[in-house]
């Protein structure tokens, strides 16, 4: 490995095209790259390897705990710490606490797969290397990029580079750190 | 998606082309004079936001026409017609998403938009009309000095959260939608300090698929979540009213003829605001007529709904016996306020029937002026509701009329305008409609061609 180099970043100009790379790549071996699309393409992420990590049931664990929060919450204040008697009723009137219990357990669920979502992808990110590359900017248009990266154990800048040219790309080009 | 794909985009688009079309609004056609004058009357407008806001702070809650025994009046009135209106955003994005309706890609952005805004011109409402305003905070529950805690068995409290629930689950799905179109802005913004600003906002997006993949799983179980919110939210607001004992109020249909009423006037309002968007901007191959069609037919299926409303509430009255319920309503179609009621089924039942009429619905003017008249006539409702039960009630004595004031009216008036400032400031900084959904559009009808 090269200091200074992030990796090599091969151009296409479908999705069909990518995607066939993208398969071509992990049958060759290679684990440490990304694929990078104007929109999400079905199939994708498990062409290159990606197994989805546990998102939903971070999410179940927010609603559960936005949920069981709010009813504590309100349990705590109509019971313990101000109770007050409206004609005899009991204090721990449950039916009326749904609505709040509800409303957290979604607000919960919500915030937790929004911040999950930025988290787990690692955003914000300021800086990264693909960037460097001048034509990534089509990446938000109507261009494709599979980017192997120079920390694969298979990469070789000659050899990966020649790969990646039989995989009918516009361009290869090698992406500075 | 397979079906009318002709319809909900134009011929001949391509990645690149709707890229262009839809960032060149926000990144090259700089103001036009349209949007000038559209903001000049926004900015009339908030200045009577301002001036009624700052007299009622000054010389409190008197200012309003709000006396006993009708203590709610247009603040409430107002608040519940905004917060209708705040909900076609949510259910375009949410429920037509989990239905796959193909059509709401180029309207979600929109209304997104427009519900995040319009919840914020509802929230002033229920805001000020606490009477101390700076006091507000005490509707939280957060330990105090005074030893007090909010009553979580009132509706009003219940309002409390679902508001901000909302509020805070729409901004969420909304910034979510937007991120990776602001990485398109960041990418093709020419000026320096657009690309910083779009590109901290977009914190650094690239498209890589492993992103993608968390991205469509987050936003998808967004959606599973903000659909019953939706539903929640208005049936709380309807609770605000059904679980008193006031009659006219205390009906268990309130909940889904306000759900159904708050839908109605949500779509009334996108139509009132993509028609006049999409002439101003050529966007007629994003917003088609097949979309004013299907919004028309939301609009004409939500508005039997609650005309249902309206029926059975008269319905009820006669067949539960009960003195005060059969007085309120003889008292709303005859009485004082016989007028409201009869304008409101004019212009909420009777007009809107010519959407019925495949030439009305493929009528922009048309669909335009019917909108605007579903605007008026929910904004009745909620005005007949709130005014005619609680204007003559148990006891004759207490009986009173309610008329309001000119602060009254300056403050909806200075809402239309936060909300009219709000839309175009949105309309020219932001893209109005999602691009990237838009690119993904295209790829599924490529598929379905070859």
């Amino acid at each position: 490995m090269r200091p200074g180099v992030y990796g090599l970043m091969a151009e296409f100009d479908s999705a069909d095209a990518l995607m066939a790379a993208a398969k071509h790549a992990f049958e060759r071996g290679y684990r440490k790259m990304d694929a990078y699309s104007p929109f999400p393409i079905e199939g994708l992420d498990e062409a290159i390897g990606y197994h989805p990590t546990g998102l939903p049931s971070l999410v179940f664990l927010g609603g559960l705990a936005g949920g069981l929060g709010g009813y504590l919450l309100q349990y705590f204040t109509a019971v313990i710490a101000l109770p007050v008697n409206v004609g005899g009723r009991p204090f721990h009137s449950w039916p009326s606490f749904i609505p709040v219990t509800f409303e957290c357990a979604i607000l919960g669920a919500s915030l937790t797969a929004v911040l999950g979502m930025f988290i787990l992808n690692g955003l914000p990110m300021p800086y990264h290397p693909v960037f460097n590359v001048e034509r990534f900017q089509f990446a938000s248009r109507d261009r494709f990029f599979l980017c192997i990266e120079a920390k694969d154990p298979m990469y070789d800048r000659a050899r990966t580079a020649r790969e990646m040219g039989e995989w009918a790309p516009k361009d290869v080009v090698e992406v500075a750190e | 998606m397979a079906r009318e794909k002709d319809a909900i985009i134009g011929p001949g688009h391509t990645y690149t082309s709707v890229t262009e079309k839809i960032s060149s609004i926000v990144l090259r056609r700089g103001v036009g004079r349209g949007w000038l004058v559209g903001f000049s009357i926004a900015s009339v407008l908030m200045g009577s936001l301002l001036t009624s806001l700052a007299v009622l702070l000054i010389f409190g809650t008197g200012v309003w026409g709000v006396n006993q025994p009708v203590g709610w009046g247009l603040a409430i009135v107002n608040f519940v017609w905004w917060i209708g209106i705040g909900h076609a955003g949510t259910l375009i994005s949410a429920v037509l998403l989990l239905l796959n309706q193909g059509w709401r890609t180029s309207i979600n952005r929109f209304a997104e938009a427009m519900t995040l805004i319009a919840v914020q011109c509802a929230g002033i409402f229920p805001l000020v009309h606490v009477g101390r305003p700076w006091l507000a905070y005490w509707l939280f529950p957060y330990p105090n000095t005074m030893g007090t805690w909010p009553q979580f068995r009132s509706p009003l409290l219940w309002d409390v959260f679902a508001v901000s629930t909302y509020a805070t689950v729409s901004f969420l799905f909304w910034y979510v939608g937007l991120v990776p179109d602001l990485a398109t802005l960041r990418d093709r913004a020419q000026h320096r300090w657009a690309r910083v600003v779009y590109g901290a906002l977009a914190m650094g997006w690239r498209g890589s698929a492993r992103h993608w993949q968390r991205y469509q799983r987050a936003y998808l179980l967004l959606a599973g979540l903000a659909t019953p919110l939706v539903i929640s939210v208005h049936t709380i607001v309807s609770f605000d009213f059904a679980v008193s004992v006031i009659p006219g109020w205390h009906t268990t249909i309130f909940p889904p003829y306000f759900v159904a009423g708050a839908i109605y006037s949500g779509f009334a309002m996108v139509l009132t605001l993509s028609i006049p968007l999409r002439a101003a901007y050529g966007l007629e191959d994003f917003i088609t007529d097949k979309h004013l069609d299907n919004m028309a037919k939301v609009m004409l299926a939500t508005g039997l709904v609650v005309a249902y409303g309206y029926s059975m509430e008269a319905f009820y009255a006669w067949y539960s016996g009960n003195i005060y319920e059969r007085f309120m309503f003889l008292n709303r179609a005859t009485g004082p306020y016989a007028w409201a009621y009869v304008a409101l089924i004019v212009v909420n039942v009777l007009i809107p029937q010519a959407l019925w009429s495949k030439r009305v619905r493929s009528s922009a003017i048309a669909l335009f002026l019917l909108s605007i008249n579903v605007n008026i006539g929910m904004w009745l409702e909620r005005f007949v509701i709130v005014v005619t039960s609680l204007h003559r009630d148990f006891l004759p004595s207490s009986w009173g009329m309610y008329t309001p004031t000119r602060w009254d009216w300056g403050l909806f008036a200075g809402t239309i305008g936060l909300f009219l400032t709000l839309i175009l400031l949105f309309i020219r900084f932001l893209p109005v409609i999602s691009i990237f959904e838009m690119r993904e559009m295209l790829a599924h009808e490529k598929k379905g061609h070859s």
